[in-house]
């Protein structure tokens, strides 16, 4: 089977960072907005370098919000960045109406989603986010896997014209896609090729998808994993060629199992291709402190975790 | 100089159109709608420096934004009589396939509206925002809001106040409606606001009252004013004290008409009072 090497682990927050650096030195219309929290969102260098387009808000998220859909008008593209949680939940109707119902081209860009955020605890882990963008109508939802593939997604975003939610996270995780590469949205790229189960992952476990398809290559399984950046829209093409060949699959996300990945995916099988589906994803629950190491061993989320999930859906093909 | 007699007759002919479209429809809100009348006709007539065809951009052009998407009534009426769509659509008004919805909305691509509102307490952000964008694009022109006293309950306004004034966006004239009524009852029962010059001055901007905000001379010398102290490093609110329900006897001084339509009988009335001047649409 066709493996990955890790170039040597790095955060995706920083990715983000260093495709909104990128896109200051190449399109001047790109703004960037932030709720106090530049450090965390490796916002510094596109601050340092155009202190201009550079706003810093203060904590104060839904103003972020209604300024850069205001600042569209007149042909801006603002990026806000603040944590997840903070991105979503806390200006869902702010989102709703000033960017989402009226069609801005404001890319909302969240750190530190899931439970990898580790010992801040629950208030901060949002499992909920991916469910919550995805049910506005028009609005691209995107979660990337690592470094190279969050930069490319960011400065992809900026061509894009709508709202955009871009997903990333907080820990250092393995860099293993290619530095440079082209993102194409809502475009999934398979990673091995298999017979027997499909994987279907995304951010943060598109890496443990690959650990897990090792370990089954082991057994003699051949998993076909494949990572699916964008959430909506959903290649639903790749999820069904992939089906018809392996005939189960097993999808994995570092969300609620309620409005995630998993239930885009069951909704396109259920209509058109009813196909065995195990999911790896938080079961309705709240997350706690923890290192993300412990947390997602905890929470079911790890290649360990989807060895054991495709051991069971190949029971029920 | 401003023609003040035609103002006068415009602003009768958008009172009746408030009146006609709620009443077809049976919904939507007369009160503030009629209240704010003379000020969306000055601004729209007099007051902006605006282009004859719409742009979302609206580069080079006056902005407005309006908050309380509610007061939907008169926003339209104003927009079609200055050009941005035939009058005749007016008739569509919260009709199944309308351009206009019951709050405002760019969902259907209504000329003349930039971004939707009706849950309240966001166009602060979003002015600001534009404001900030116009600054950006080297541009002197003023971004103009409005926005309902009661609707300042809502926290998200002193956010965008906050940083308005900290940000020096001193290109932005943020009127209240100042008619002291919302939903419930009266502003001062349903929630005391206490000061709003003080509150807006504590927050840095340069507040103008305008005591007589149903009267189109004092609206233009009140803006007029307002204009000259843009510019100066800080944001600017105009205090715009109001009638509810302005121009139709039995509507004014109450809540009663904020989100209720007239009958048959309480549309002639409201319409003997205000007799048409520029023809109905």
């Amino acid at each position: 089977m066709k493996t990955y090497t890790n170039t040597g682990n790095k955060d995706t927050r920083s990715g983000f960072g260093a495709g909104l650096a990128e896109l200051g030195k190449t399109n001047e219309n790109v703004v960037a907005l932030c709720a106090d929290l530049i450090g965390s969102l490796k916002m510094d260098e596109f601050k340092t370098n155009h202190p201009e387009r550079f706003f810093q808000v203060g904590i104060a998220e839904a103003n972020m919000i209604g300024l850069a859909a205001g600042m569209t008008i007149g042909g801006k593209i603002p990026f806000t960045g603040t944590f997840a949680n903070f991105s979503t939940g806390r200006v869902y109707d702010q989102i709703r109406q000033s960017v989402a119902y009226s069609g801005k081209n404001v890319k909302i860009c969240a750190s530190h989603a899931g439970l990898t955020l580790g010992e801040d605890g629950a208030t901060h882990q949002i499992l909920e986010d991916i469910g919550l963008m995805k049910m506005l109508p028009g609005m691209t939802v995107i979660n990337t896997c690592d470094f190279n593939q969050t930069k490319a997604a960011t400065i992809a975003i900026a061509k894009h014209q709508g709202p955009v939610y871009l997903r990333f996270g907080r820990p250092k995780v393995a860099n293993f896609t290619p530095e440079n590469q082209t993102f194409e949205i809502g475009k999934a790229v398979q990673l091995t090729e298999g017979n027997d189960v499909t994987i279907v992952a995304t951010g943060h476990l598109v890496w443990e998808a690959l650990e897990a398809a090792k370990q089954l290559n082991d057994k003699g399984i051949s998993a076909e994993v494949i990572n699916i950046h964008t959430i909506k829209p959903l290649d639903t093409d790749a999820i069904l060629n992939s089906v018809k060949k392996t005939r189960c699959i097993v999808t994995a996300e570092e969300h609620n199992y309620l409005g995630g990945l998993g239930e885009s995916v069951a909704r396109v099988l259920s209509q058109q291709h009813p196909t065995p589906q195990e999911f790896i994803a938080t079961n309705d629950t709240f997350g706690e402190s923890g290192t993300p190491a412990q947390l997602m061993a905890k929470y079911g989320l790890n290649a360990d975790a989807i060895v054991k999930a495709t051991e069971k859906v190949l029971t029920r093909k | 100089m401003p023609n003040t007699q035609q103002l006068q007759d415009l602003t009768i002919q958008v009172r009746r159109d408030i009146l006609r479209m709620v009443h077809k429809v049976n919904s939507g809100h007369p009160g503030g709608s009629l209240g704010c009348t003379e000020f969306f006709v000055a601004l729209y007539q007099e007051i902006m420096d605006r282009k004859a065809t719409f742009s979302m951009d609206g580069i080079g052009e006056d902005l407005f934004f309006l908050s309380n998407g509610h007061i939907s009534p008169v926003f339209y009426s104003v927009l079609a009589r200055s050009g941005y769509f035939p009058v005749e659509e007016l008739n569509t008004f919260r009709l199944i396939d309308s351009r206009l919805q019951g709050h405002p909305t760019t969902h259907e691509g209504l000329p003349g509206v930039r971004v939707a509102s009706g849950s309240l307490g966001q166009g602060f952000s979003v002015a600001i925002g534009a404001a900030e964008t116009k600054k950006l694009n080297k541009e002197k022109h003023i971004v103009y809001s409005l926005h309902g006293d009661g609707e300042l309950q809502e926290g998200q306004n002193w956010e965008g106040i906050m940083y308005a004034a900290a940000n020096n966006v001193d290109n932005i004239i943020s009127t209240i409606d100042l008619n002291g009524q919302q939903i419930d009852g009266s502003t001062d029962d349903v929630l005391p606001m206490g000061s709003l010059r003080a509150k807006f001055e504590a927050f840095g901007w340069v507040v103008v009252d305008i005591e007589e905000g149903n009267s189109i001379e004092a609206i233009l010398s009140g803006m007029a004013k307002a204009k000259s102290l843009t510019g100066q490093g800080k944001p600017v609110c105009v205090l715009l004290k109001t009638v509810m329900g302005n121009g139709v006897d039995f509507m004014m001084h109450t809540h009663a008409w904020h989100g209720k339509a007239p009958n048959d009988e309480q549309l002639e009335i409201g319409l003997a009072q205000n007799a048409e001047t520029l023809g109905d649409y």
